[in-house]
Order: structure tokens, then C-alpha cells, then sequence
């Protein structure tokens, strides 16, 4: 009897550590950061494991918890080899865990050496994709006004608008306007509410910041970032100032507002204008009841009142780089970079990047026919290849951390509200970026 | 068989203390050692010696946390205790359905904070629609939002504590009462508050220590809009460890700090309402 109630409790105690089984040598263990893309990269695994016999086990984070979650799983001792980091921040906090990948095969292939995170001569990020942001025109709204008669403004279609003055010239006339476009507000709703206001915290800023780097000629690899004050603060007011003046809905109500809403109100027709990238492209298609055609689905830079932005294109870049985990075995880092050249090189990777995963790929090996074919895709690849216009590098992943950009939002919405002034948002901004950065 | 219990009675122990040591003891110790160092994952620690809880008041979101929670535990705690004696009395008088009310009022507590966050969310910018804004315009409105939404939620809970300690009370001291000539306020203030005294501790012990520890409601209803001036201590706690990079070991701080101030309040508490428990 004692005998079989020692044997019974000895099992009690063992079964919590049956759990906690060692993986097998040949998994990879890949911790993606876009929730979006989970079930394409689970598809991935699948022909993975099919053509090489390596399994790929793929865990995604939640939105908005990678870091929680890598800082969580990589303390154990099955730790993701492949993970992903956002930027010049994210190598400053990850850099103990990041693999120079200066010799693998897909550097080598990389279009443009600057969009990979290099430091000293070491790579440490290589970008899995290119995105870029803008404003996104419905260019039948915008036809059927320069089909008005009697309009204040002499433009004869949306090639004409080069500048912030040129666009706040036909946004004023388009709302002054708006009963007889159909239409609620030239701009969908600014999303403002906690979490929901990247666009502008981040996206937004990214252009004023961008420039005033260039003015201070710091490079971000390099430079000591603590002095960014924020002093194209006006420019960003130009067009914030734009947008919720002239929008769908009334500024006092935006802390409620989401992307989705915003989104909505576009893919529904409300609107005429939303501040977004390519990825929404699936969002606006998704809307039930949507009446955007995609031929009529442009792009038009964020124009901000700076000096010689006639010449600006989109904002191009990425927030998602992979690592490799340079504390994992050498066999596990060799799987990882493996995968990553047979994903961006051979036919059947290239063919999930373009057409399951939707990723404008920054590297050689694509061809123009391999370009993406949605429509904010398209225009992204058309705008990137433009020679007549720059494009605006995603430098945000400099802003020094999620509470900074969080600070700001809050800022934006209260301002926006009426419960702030300008300057004590400028004074926010300056404040909170010299506390937050490292 | 009484001599071997008292053999293995470690054996018997041995899982429940294995659990607590893992699931309390090692994260307590790791946490307090943690708050005394840098760190990105909890296996790669640097000792920096008191200069996280230098910077917890590097700036003044902490002391703004603690106020705003120290405001909102005070209103919450009496409201809540108040109303959810009121109806215990009410529901302890035999009127018809008391036990589908006793169930209806529980119910709210049933549902998980950040659905009820996002619930309430809804309901109030509805209201405050018809003023023309939203719930993030002012700090008044998720002050008072708060308080709504924890009283609707802890109401039916200390209820059901009352109603069990009302039930309690011998019916023949009521009777007695009534005899003497006792109003109705009389008997309630000398009988039944001093009978109900150990469940009043327990239940101020709940909303308070609540109150304090709030986090999914606030995180779903205001995430501190506007500004931060409705962010209560456990969610700046949160914000400093997750939202702010090289800074885990000041959220870590903050938490320590936070631990001993909740105990403190607890245990002040406690020693106060209990001494004014009567025995029968």
C-alpha cells in the first residue's frame, strides 16, 4: 500500500516535467512579429517541411506583445533562433542575441545595402520586406470634383498636387464641397484612441523627424540621437492640422476613433482621403459593402509644408528585420539562415513571399513580374522605382520606445480635443524623447 | 497508519510546497532581486543598487498613479460597501424573487474585466455622445467611469458576503430588540452592524486590496486617457516594464514599492475593522 502511494505521488511530481520535453534537432524555431502573416508562414512550414524535412515551428505574438513575448521565450532553453526586431531600437536591445549576417547568401542578394541594420562592420537585421505609407486617394471622389464647376481651385487632377499648399488648397474646396461629392469629410476619421493612433505618433512624425535629422546631418547608425527636438514640429502641424479640420468626424470625438473605423469610412465611400499604407489594401478590400474600385485606389506622398517636397515620394521602408539568435547552437543557426535564402531565392519560397505573404521583397533575386499585385502594392513598387522623385526612409524606429510614441498620441488627442496647446505638445515631444532614449 | 502520516507527511506536503515555491516563493525573491538590477530577460541581470527606485520618481507618473489610485480606492470602498450592504438588508427580508435578484447582482462579477472595460467603454461614450465627446476629453469622466464600472462589478460579490453574514445574526436578538422598543435605526446600528462587523473586514479587505490592483478594467476602459491622467499604479507599473526600453529593472522598482504599500494599507486595515468585531 505505501509502496503504490510513493509511486503514485513520485508520478504526481514527474508529470509537470513530461511537459517540458526537449525539441528535435532538426525544428527551427522562428518567432514571427506580424499576426497577419501567421497563417501564410504556417503554409510556409508545411512545404518546408516537404522539400527539406526541417520542421519550422512558427509562433506568432500578438499585436503589440513581441516584445514581451521575445523576452519571455528567449530566456528559455529552447529559445527562437529566428526572430525578428524593428529597427536601430530593437538591435539596441536585442544586440547580446543578434548574429552578424554579413556572410550569408541573402545579404548578398540585398538590393540596397542601407536598408539592412549594419553596425560597425557587422550586419545584425536583414529586412523582410519593404512597405510604404502615404496618403491613399479615392481617385473617383477626386475626378468627380474636378468635374465641379465653379471650384476655387484651377488644378486639373491629382498629378497637379505636388505640395502641402497645393493639397490644403483642394482639401478646403473638397469639404466646402462635400454635399455635392457625396461625401462626409475629405479625411476618415484621425484614429486617436490609445493604441489605435500609430499612424500619426509614428507614421506622421516620421516625416518632420526625417528631416530634421538631415538638417542636423546625424546619421542614425551612428549619431548620438538625445538632442531630436522635434523642430519641424510645424510641418507635422500643417497636415495634422489638415486632416482633423477637415474630416468625417468632429476632433472632440476622435478618442474613440480606431484604423478599422477609419478604414471603414473610406472602403464605404464617406471619405476621399486616409492616411495609410499598402498593407491596408486587404482592410479596405475586406469592408463589406466596399465600393473602392482598385483602379481608383492611389497614393500621394505625405506633403508637409517642407521646403522642396515637390520632389518627396512615399515613406518606404520596414519595422521587420530577422535576427538570428547568435546565442542557439551553430547547427540552429545554420538551419535559420538556410531558410531565409531558400524563402527569398528558390521559385517556391519567392512564390509565398509575393503571393501569401504580400511582401514587396527588398532583394535581387525577385523580378518585376514578381512585384506585388494589389493595388497599394503596386503603387508602393511604382512610386519606389519613380526617378523623378526621393523617398522618405522609415526612420521612426529611432523614436526611443512604445510609452514615448504612446505619450505623444495622447498628446496629439488632446490637442486635437482642445484640452492642450500646440506648444505644450512640441514640449511633450522634446521632453519625453531626451527621457526615453538610451 | 498515524505513525506513518506523521513519517511522510512531508510526501503529502511535498507538491502543494513545490507549487507554492514555484508558482510564489521564487518569483517574489526573483522579483524583489530584480528591481535591484538592469535586465532585458530575467536570466541576464546586472546589479545597479538603489538607482531603479532613483528613477521611479525620475518623473512624477508614479506619485500621479498613486494619487489618482489612492482617490479612486477611497470613493470605490465606501460606494461599494455601502450599496452592496443596502441590498444585502433588502435581499434578507424575504420579499418575493430575492434569489433571482441575489443571482442577477452577482452576475456582473462573473464577466472578465477587460470585456466589462470595453462594455462600459461603449455605454458611456454613447452618453457622452450627446455633449459632443468621448470619454478620453476629460479626466473627471474616467475617474467616474471607473467607479461606476468597479461598483457594478463588486456590488453582487460583497452582496453575497452580507447577505451571508446578516443571516447569521439570531433571530431572537432582533426580537428582543423589537421588544425593548428598538426603532429600526437603533436595532441596525447596535445589533446588526456590530454582528456583521468580521464581514465588513472582509469585505472592505477585498475592495480595497482590488481597488488598489486594479489593472485589466482601467487598461480597457481609459488606458489612462487622457494623457495618463487616469493611469492607476498597476498599469503605469505595466507601461514602465513593457513600454520603455532599458527599463524593466525601474517597472520592477515600481512594483516592490507597490507590494509593500498594498500590504501596508492591508494590514492597517485589518488591525482596524477588526477590532471592532463583537462576539456573540
Amino acid at each position: 500500500m505505501k509502496r503504490i502511494l510513493l509511486c503514485i505521488m513520485v508520478l504526481v511530481l514527474l508529470l509537470p516535467l513530461a511537459g517540458c520535453a526537449q525539441s528535435d534537432e532538426k525544428t527551427l524555431y522562428f518567432l514571427n512579429f506580424k499576426p497577419e502573416s501567421a497563417e501564410a508562414y504556417n503554409e510556409i512550414a508545411k512545404k518546408y517541411k516537404e522539400e527539406t524535412g526541417v520542421t519550422l515551428r512558427v509562433v506568432t505574438a500578438a499585436s503589440g506583445t513581441y516584445e514581451q513575448t521575445l523576452k519571455s521565450e528567449i530566456s528559455k532553453s529552447d529559445a527562437p533562433v529566428l526572430f525578428q526586431i524593428n529597427g536601430v531600437v530593437g538591435y539596441a536591445a536585442w544586440k547580446n542575441y543578434c548574429k552578424d549576417l554579413s556572410k550569408t547568401t541573402l545579404y548578398q542578394h540585398i538590393t540596397d545595402r542601407s536598408l539592412a541594420i549594419s553596425s560597425g562592420d557587422g550586419v545584425y537585421g536583414l529586412p523582410a520586406v519593404v512597405e510604404g505609407y502615404g496618403i491613399i486617394y479615392n481617385k473617383e471622389i477626386t475626378d468627380r470634383y474636378f468635374a465641379l464647376s465653379g471650384r476655387a481651385t484651377a488644378f486639373s487632377g491629382m498629378e497637379d498636387i505636388n505640395s502641402f499648399e497645393k493639397l490644403s488648397a483642394l482639401v478646403e474646396d473638397m469639404t466646402a464641397r462635400k454635399e455635392e461629392l457625396g461625401i462626409r469629410g475629405v479625411f476618415a476619421a484621425t484614429s486617436l484612441k490609445s493604441g489605435e493612433d500609430w499612424r500619426y505618433q509614428t507614421h506622421l512624425a516620421n516625416v518632420p523627424v526625417y528631416y530634421e535629422l538631415q538638417e542636423k546631418k546625424l546619421d542614425i547608425s551612428r549619431d548620438d540621437l538625445s538632442g531630436i527636438s522635434f523642430t519641424k514640429q510645424a510641418a507635422f502641424k500643417n497636415l495634422f492640422d489638415l486632416y482633423i479640420n477637415n474630416s468625417t468626424t468632429d476632433p472632440k470625438l476622435l478618442g474613440s476613433k480606431q484604423v478599422a473605423d477609419s478604414m471603414a469610412e473610406f472602403a464605404l465611400g464617406q471619405c476621399a482621403m486616409v492616411q495609410n499604407g499598402n498593407w491596408a489594401w486587404s482592410q479596405i478590400n475586406g469592408v463589406s459593402g466596399n465600393v473602392v474600385k482598385a483602379e481608383n485606389i492611389k497614393f500621394l506622398p505625405l506633403y508637409t509644408g517642407i521646403e522642396g517636397e515637390e520632389k518627396q515620394g512615399l515613406c518606404i521602408g520596414t519595422e521587420n528585420y530577422f535576427a538570428i539568435n547568435s546565442q542557439a547552437s551553430a547547427e540552429k543557426q545554420k538551419m535559420a539562415e538556410d531558410f531565409l535564402s531558400w524563402l527569398y531565392t528558390s521559385e517556391t519560397g519567392k512564390n509565398f513571399v509575393t503571393n501569401k505573404l504580400h511582401f514587396i521583397a527588398p532583394y535581387d533575386t525577385f523580378e518585376e513580374k514578381e512585384a506585388p499585385s494589389d493595388p497599394l502594392g503596386r503603387e508602393v513598387y511604382e512610386w519606389m522605382n519613380r526617378e523623378d522623385v526621393e523617398t522618405v526612409p522609415w526612420i521612426f524606429s529611432i523614436f526611443p520606445s512604445q510609452n514615448f510614441k504612446n505619450d505623444f498620441g495622447a498628446a496629439l488627442l488632446q490637442y486635437a480635443q482642445g484640452t492642450k496647446s500646440w506648444n505644450d505638445v512640441v514640449t511633450l515631444f522634446a521632453t519625453r524623447w531626451k527621457e526615453e532614449i538610451t | 497508519m498515524q505513525k506513518s502520516l506523521k513519517k511522510y507527511f512531508w510526501l503529502f506536503l511535498l507538491p502543494t510546497i513545490i507549487a507554492f515555491i514555484i508558482a510564489f516563493l521564487v518569483p517574489f525573491v526573483m522579483g524583489v532581486g530584480l528591481s535591484f538590477t538592469e535586465f532585458t530577460t530575467v536570466t541576464d541581470a546586472r546589479f545597479v543598487g538603489l538607482s531603479n527606485y532613483m528613477r521611479v520618481f525620475a518623473n512624477s507618473d508614479f506619485l500621479n498613479a498613486f494619487w489618482f489610485t489612492a482617490k479612486f480606492t477611497i470613493v470605490s470602498v465606501l460606494s461599494v460597501n455601502l450599496l452592496a450592504f443596502i441590498l444585502a438588508l433588502l435581499l434578507t427580508r424575504g420579499l418575493r424573487g430575492t434569489n433571482f435578484f441575489r443571482t442577477a447582482f452577482f452576475m456582473p462579477n462573473l464577466i472578465g474585466g477587460i470585456v466589462l472595460g470595453y462594455i462600459w467603454q461603449l455605454i458611456i461614450n454613447g452618453i457622452l455622445a450627446s455633449q459632443g465627446v468621448d470619454l478620453t476629453y476629460h479626466a473627471q469622466y474616467g475617474f467616474w467611469g471607473l467607479v461606476v464600472l468597479m461598483n457594478w462589478q463588486m456590488i453582487g460579490y460583497m452582496m453575497i458576503i452580507y447577505v451571508a453574514g446578516l443571516q447569521n445574526i439570531p433571530h431572537e436578538l432582533h426580537e428582543v430588540a423589537a421588544i425593548d422598543g428598538a426603532n429600526g435605526w437603533q436595532t441596525l446600528k447596535s445589533i446588526t452592524l456590530p454582528l456583521v462587523m468580521p464581514s465588513i473586514t472582509i469585505c472592505t479587505f477585498l475592495t480595497l486590496s482590488n481597488s488598489f490592483k486594479m489593472f485589466d478594467q482601467n487598461y480597457a476602459l481609459t488606458a489612462g486617457a487622457p494623457g495618463k491622467q487616469t493611469q492607476m499604479l498597476a498599469l503605469d507599473i505595466y507601461q514602465t516594464f513593457y513600454g520603455s526600453i532599458g527599463q524593466e529593472g525601474v517597472g520592477q522598482a515600481k512594483a516592490v514599492l507597490f507590494f509593500i504599500l498594498v500590504a501596508l494599507i492591508a494590514l492597517l486595515q485589518m488591525r482596524l475593522t477588526r477590532r471592532r468585531e463583537a462576539e456573540i
